[in-house]
């Protein structure tokens, strides 16, 4: 199963090798990850999506919990939460499939944020699930260069993460 | 308000902080730090001879008086050699702080000489590091790296101080932080009273239990509690091998220790029980033979102190995290009040079939050499507990005389058995015991080792005859890399691929030659002459070197991928 862990961790030199090790080091998987600072720069927060059984993912909150930069973590998958990624796509946009990135892109919610005559570059935010519809609908088009911020995400409702 | 350097500072620390000896090696990036002890003299140093020795003797005193060591090395080669000592602390949970001086600040990154990224190296084997940005943050900074290396699980904490911090001429404000409190890190606390109590119904309800316990009793000071607990209850006693002492092996109720090699009483005990409570040991795998088969009819109560150690490898009924002394003494007030109470003789049956085991004596049974063979390992081991009446502190290098050394003495008191359990890194040995022998000088500390082994850390001779340390060696040599040998003999048909030594020195010479004393034991019937004769030398370091008998395996010893019981017993018999 996908879990999407959100880590709230002191924004201290040497905090995310640590994070990063430690999945390496115990043979943890890592499909996303995407580290920030947050609103007070003291702190970071850094979330990971991760595969795992439930065996497996309880050691990972337990090992990182046992990090003494981690100051909280939660895993979001175990309960109702927004998930969203931020997706640029360089697509080669020339004749007929102008218009018809064009056209995907709306379909989407997307937007074109660079263009020249061959190119759009297309912004996209969503789940990831609807990030990677919107690379299969490109379909026959050229793409030229993919890139994904990784997941981020929070608790609906309530709940928050915080110190 | 006092004014400090860098340097002044971290001596200064050290000795508020009640710290003794440090023991360390000195380089370019360290000589601020050396200068600055040099001009006080609260703080001890021992120079030892290569930087490994310096973690382990710090190892062996931490593990000895339950305080942290602490280590002192340069830059680059000094902090690399240290690796293997800071990572055989971490694998069985030893607090140590090991302060690494590194290259200047504007030099980091540059490849500069003597550079290495000491944090990166040991990011995987220490409980946290830390790097000194600016000299003002020195005495937070080692009042946090003790904090965190003592509290909760213990473990090393590695301190990079790139040589600017500790420049003679930059001062700072100096206080001795009395509080520490770090919002990411709070030490574990009292278990949940809930589990707690689900735990006592199982064991007012077991029929065939055992009490396991760990290392962490140990570490945790929790000995006399738990002993307690098994008194009250009149359970069967095992432990794993770092939790050998923790409970008295010699009481009746003491089935020794589990796993590979542990007694066949104590691994048979623990595959038919019902219910296994046990506290502060962590399943690892020369525990637990294959996972799947491991007690397939009992119920597991595991208490330890970090919540990552319960259920990593086998699955738990009962999950308690908590220290083991609050858990402990918890369930010691439960039973008290408990309307329900043991009877008497409700495990009549269960003692019965463990009596029965312990009598069989399986796969501990040895032929003593008569006059004029060449002799066991075992007996030698117990003619040393004898000698010493089990009061010693026992040190242990790895292999075959390890484990010998974990059978055949018996420990009455925590603290005393001294090995790398987790790690099993040759060479741990004479450093750790001459680490114990300085803190313990009143104590009689031996050290039994191979002659594999003690090659891997013989230089320090030269520290022990520098500063006087007498620590007893009982050089078990049986002229091959023991432990190796055996698992050739029993799975490449005894091919010896590297594993005897055609050079071996003269240990006796070699020892003379640093100012010691040595003894060459071949017969059987010199031995009891020469441990007497060697344990009256009191400020004498004495080495004797036994020759024992290379074709002798360690038993028992579980068969790879069975479950606990299934053993061999011999070269020839099997359960
Ligand atoms: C640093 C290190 N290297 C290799 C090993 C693998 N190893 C385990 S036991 C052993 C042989 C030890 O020989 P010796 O010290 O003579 O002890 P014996 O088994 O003969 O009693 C070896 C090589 C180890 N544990 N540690
Ligand atoms: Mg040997």
């Amino acid at each position: 199963m996908r879990h999407i862990i959100s880590i709230l961790m002191e924004n201290e030199a040497g905090a995310l090798s640590r994070v990063v090790g430690l999945f390496s080091q115990r043979n943890f998987n890592i499909e996303t990850l995407n580290v920030a600072p947050t609103d007070d720069p003291t702190l970071s927060r850094l979330t990971v999506t991760t595969v795992g059984d439930e065996r497996v993912i309880e050691q990972i909150t337990k090992q990182l919990n046992k990090l003494i930069d981690v100051v909280k973590l939660v895993d979001l998958t175990e309960g109702q939460h927004i998930e969203r990624e931020l997706m640029l796509v360089k697509v080669k946009a020339v004749g007929a499939q102008r218009a018809e990135v064009k056209r995907t892109t709306e379909i989407f919610r997307g937007q074109i944020i660079d263009v020249t005559p061959s190119i759009y570059t297309v912004q996209l935010a969503g789940h990831a699930s609807k990030l990677d519809a919107f690379i299969q609908a490109l379909g026959s088009s050229t793409l030229l260069e993919v890139v994904r911020t990784g997941v981020s995400g929070v608790a609906r409702g309530e709940k928050v993460l915080s110190l | 308000m006092e004014l400090l350097s860098g340097a002044d500072m971290i001596t200064r620390f050290l000795a508020d902080e009640g710290v003794e000896y440090i023991y360390g090696y000195p380089g370019g990036a360290a000589l601020h730090i050396y200068d600055a002890i040099h001009r006080q003299d609260k703080v001890n140093h021992i120079l030892v001879r290569h930087e490994q020795a310096a973690t382990h003797m710090a190892d062996g005193y931490a593990r000895a008086t339950g305080k942290p060591g602490v280590v002192l090395v340069t830059s680059g080669p000094g902090a690399t050699n240290a690796v293997t000592g800071i990572a055989t602390a971490f694998m069985d949970s030893i607090p140590m702080i090991v302060l690494c001086g590194q290259v200047a600040s504007h030099l980091i990154g540059e490849d500069a000489f003597q550079e290495t990224d000491i944090i990166g190296v040991t990011r995987p084997i220490v409980k946290h590091s830390f790097t000194i940005e600016h000299p003002s943050d020195i005495p937070m900074i080692l009042r946090k790296a003790f904090y965190i290396a003592t509290t909760g699980r213990p473990g090393p904490v590695v301190v990079d101080i790139p040589k600017d911090m500790t420049a003679p001429t930059e001062k700072y404000e100096y206080v001795f932080p009395k509080k520490v409190k770090m919002r990411s890190y709070t030490p574990v606390g009292r278990g949940h009273t809930g589990q707690i109590k689900k735990a006592v119904e199982l064991i007012l309800k077991a029929k065939r239990p055992i009490l396991y316990g760990g290392g962490g009793l140990v570490l945790g000071g929790a000995s006399e509690l738990f002993t307690q607990l098994a008194k009250k209850l009149n359970f069967p006693v095992t432990t794993s091998l770092m939790g050998i002492g923790a409970y008295p092996q010699t009481d009746r109720q003491s089935v020794g220790w589990l796993g590979m090699h542990g007694s066949f009483e104590a691994n048979q005990a623990m595959h038919h029980s019902d219910l296994v409570v046990c506290i502060g040991a962590r399943f690892d795998d020369r525990a637990t033979n294959n996972v799947s088969k491991f007690c397939p009819t009992a119920r597991i109560v595991h208490v330890d102190i970090d919540p990552s150690s319960i259920g990593k490898t086998i699955r738990v009924d009962v999950p308690i995290v908590g220290t083991a002394t609050s858990v402990l003494e918890e369930m010691l007030a439960l039973l008290d009040e408990s309307k329900t109470q043991l009877e008497p003789d409700a495990l009549a049956d269960w003692w019965k079939q463990i009596d029965a085991w312990a009598a069989s004596r399986a796969g501990r049974i040895y032929e003593p050499a008569e006059p004029g063979e060449t002799m066991k390992p075992q007996q030698v081991v117990e003619a040393v507990w004898k000698a010493t009446q089990g009061k010693a502190y026992v040190v242990t290098d790895v292999g075959q005389h390890q484990m010998f050394a974990a059978q055949y003495y018996k420990f009455d008191k925590p603290n005393h058995w001294i090995t790398s359990g987790g790690l099993g890194t040759m060479g741990f040995g004479f450093p750790a015991a001459m680490g114990v022998k300085l803190n313990k000088p009143d104590e009689e500390v031996v050290l039994i080792t191979g002659e594999g082994s003690f090659q891997m850390m013989m230089q320090e001779l030269s520290t022990c005859s520098q500063f006087g340390i007498p620590v007893k060696i009982i050089n078990l040599n049986n002229q091959s890399l023991g432990m190796v040998r055996q698992w050739q003999d029993l799975n490449y048909q005894a091919r010896h691929a590297q594993s005897y030594m055609q050079s071996l020195p003269d240990f006796k010479m070699l020892v003379e030659s640093y100012g010691h004393v040595a003894m060459k034991v071949e017969k059987a019937e010199d031995l009891d002459a020469a441990i007497e004769k060697a344990f009256a030398m009191k400020d004498k370091l004495v080495f004797l070197d036994v020759y024992v008998d290379p074709h002798e395996h360690v038993y028992p010893m579980q068969v790879p991928q069975g479950s606990m019981k299934d053993m061999l017993l011999s070269k020839t018999e099997r359960t």
